[in-house]
């Protein structure tokens, strides 16, 4: 299933004009907080009429101002899971659960238990929303939209009011449920880690308009991008397979490349993981370094070279199939002489790789 | 029965119990109504909804009463048109001690419903039509549910006011025993009378018991409500 949205709306001196294509898999709508991502949602959802625009569902229409066609909320057959939650408090979680199913017979119901299960919440069936801790609550929220037999899931910050230790308890199921389901899934969020891990397709938005969209690995190694996602958290991702947990607490992954050492990956040997390397984080050298404490060399190609406007530069690496994206000064990338084409190692410290980079490849 | 009340103190008593229950059970639903617009809509007029509803709060009773009479009264534009379609007569009759009570007591009632609604989110509402819950639907089980604490509560004080409106229905259906005496209208009229000191007490009793039970109940909801909306 494919949404295909196109939209606009002045909301005062605010305009937001924007259009994308969300296919099959997790589509992130990344940008500043005021740039317009929930206003987008919300149009989707039918919690706000756009002044015009055409919203499509594969062949259902939802809006299409032209027609003068607004499907209403209700009937838009959605899964809405809000940063808050909203929970309904005089329900049980079960009940909660429910809810959208009493609405929703039709077609093949989501399983419960499936869904129960997946989630982990099995153990709060009985009890109110109340007493519920913040990840609790949202995994419950989560459960209730995808109960609701969605055409579509749409997920407006689910992790944004959650501390680490939450965000990195929900991750993995976010990602299973992007494993398992072929619904699309409209996600928005300003964190570049959320959004790495988990998003097939990017739209990047900015101001109320959508300064560039595409497949997340494409878009998450494009050197012209690194402005739009930040120079501290740009970064691409590389595909790698855990092949061993050594003893002294590193995990052995084969990247195309060559080997990778992180430290200690909760994974089993074999599994496919994506890393998400910032660009910070990797050292160029033209030549094999030696005596070097980083355990992480690996040979690459220079394919694309950005120069800033300040002392920075990005520098796209193609190594074996993965791109890497490096971002160092523009006196290094001048004395090295790196253009396209050239050779170099890429050096990345183990430690610089953080637990929450580390994610289920898509 | 109770035979420590004579039978114009024992028709008092049950005729304002009876006035007050059909004042309130009638109203009930237009005051739901009214408080989820005053409460949820914007509309054009909403100043002057709002200003009818609370006007019997602050005019005086007696100006309601007779403001009733010149209305529902049998030669009253909107009286006459009731007696003549269907037979129904407010005038000197139980009937219109109920509009009476009715109208004393809606601001109150509006306005704890008004307060139950208000302290719901409207995120809430807008999560179950997200779901596929119509407006209708939304209504039923998300926002009457977590409201109906304040709902019984808005629906005791009413009854709580009828049981003590006297000015505007005396004004509207005069005081006839057995017809149109109410408790308060009894208490006045005893006092009037030399020796009438002790049964008027009794009925003083009465009062104070009724209103007293009124008052815990709905000190008692309005704390159910806070319960069910935090959910724990």
């Amino acid at each position: 299933m494919t949404l295909r949205v196109q939209v606009s709306h002045s909301f005062g001196a605010f305009k937001l004009d924007v259009g994308f294509e969300a296919p099959a898999g997790v589509t992130a709508l990344f940008g500043r907080s005021g740039s317009g991502k929930t206003s987008v949602i919300n149009a989707v959802a039918g919690l706000i009429s756009p002044d015009a625009g055409r919203i499509q569902l594969d062949d259902t229409v939802l809006l299409d101002t032209e027609r003068r066609i607004s499907v209403p909320v209700h009937q838009r057959r959605l899964g809405y899971v809000f940063q808050e939650g909203r929970l309904f408090p005089h329900l049980s979680v079960r009940q909660n659960l429910n809810y959208g199913h009493w609405f929703a017979p039709r077609g093949p119901a989501a399983e419960f238990d499936h869904v129960v299960g997946m989630l982990g919440i099995e153990g709060l069936l009985e009890r109110r929303p109340g007493g519920l801790s913040g990840g609790e609550k949202q995994r419950v929220a989560i459960g209730r939209a995808l109960l609701a037999n969605p055409r579509l899931l749409l997920m407006d910050e689910p992790l944004a009011a959650l501390d680490e230790e939450r965000k990195a308890e929900i991750l993995p199921y976010l990602e299973r449920l992007r494993g398992e389901t072929d619904i699309p899934v409209l996600y928005v969020s300003h964190s570049m880690a959320e959004v790495a891990r988990l998003a097939t397709t990017l739209v990047l938005m900015d101001n109320g308009r959508v300064i560039r969209s595409g497949p997340a690995h494409e878009v998450l190694s494009d050197p012209e991008n690194v402005p739009a996602l930040g120079v501290r958290s740009a970064g691409a991702s590389l595909q790698a397979t855990v092949s061993a947990q050594e003893e002294d607490g590193l995990t052995r992954l084969e990247a195309s490349a060559g080997p990778l050492f992180l430290p200690r990956v909760e994974a089993p040997i074999g599994a496919r993981l994506s890393i998400r390397i910032l660009a910070q984080d990797v050292i160029l050298s033209r030549t094999r370094p030696e005596g070097l404490s980083a355990l992480n060399i690996l040979p690459a190609t220079v394919t694309a070279v950005r120069l800033g406007e300040g002392p920075g530069a990005v520098i796209q690496l193609r190594a074996g199939d993965d791109l890497l994206l490096a971002r160092i000064t523009r006196r290094s990338a001048h004395v090295l002489e790196l253009a396209p084409g050239a050779a170099c190692f890429a050096v990345i410290k183990s430690v610089a790789v953080a637990q929450s980079d580390v994610g289920g490849a898509a | 029965m109770a035979d420590w009340l004579t039978p114009d103190q024992w028709s008092a008593v049950v005729l304002s119990l009876k006035v007050s229950f059909w004042a309130t059970a009638l109203s009930l639903p237009l005051g739901v109504a009214v408080a989820y617009l005053l409460a949820r809509h914007e509309f054009w007029g909403k100043q002057v909804l709002n200003g009818l509803v609370h006007l019997p709060l602050i005019l005086p009773p007696v100006v309601t009463g007779y403001l009733l009479l010149l209305t529902f009264g049998r030669r009253g534009a909107v009286g006459e048109f009731l007696e003549q379609s269907f037979g129904l007569v407010f005038a000197f009759r139980w009937t219109g001690a109920a509009l009476a009570a009715a109208v004393m007591a809606f601001p109150l009632m509006v306005r704890a419903i008004r307060l139950a609604i208000e302290a719901v989110d409207p995120k809430l509402e807008q999560a179950a039509s997200t779901l596929g819950a119509s407006r209708l639907w939304v209504f039923a089980t998300i926002t009457l549910p977590l409201i109906l604490p304040g709902v019984i509560a808005g629906a005791i004080l009413a009854f709580a006011k009828a049981m003590g409106e006297f000015g505007a229905t005396i004004t509207f259906v005069s005081n006839i025993p057995g017809q149109t005496q109410t408790l308060p209208s009894a208490i006045y009229s005893f006092l009037q009378v030399p020796g009438g000191d002790s049964k008027a007490m009794q009925l003083v009793l009465i009062a104070v018991a009724i209103a007293l039970a009124a008052l815990f109940l709905s000190e008692w909801l309005g704390r159910a409500v806070a319960r069910r909306i935090s959910g724990s």
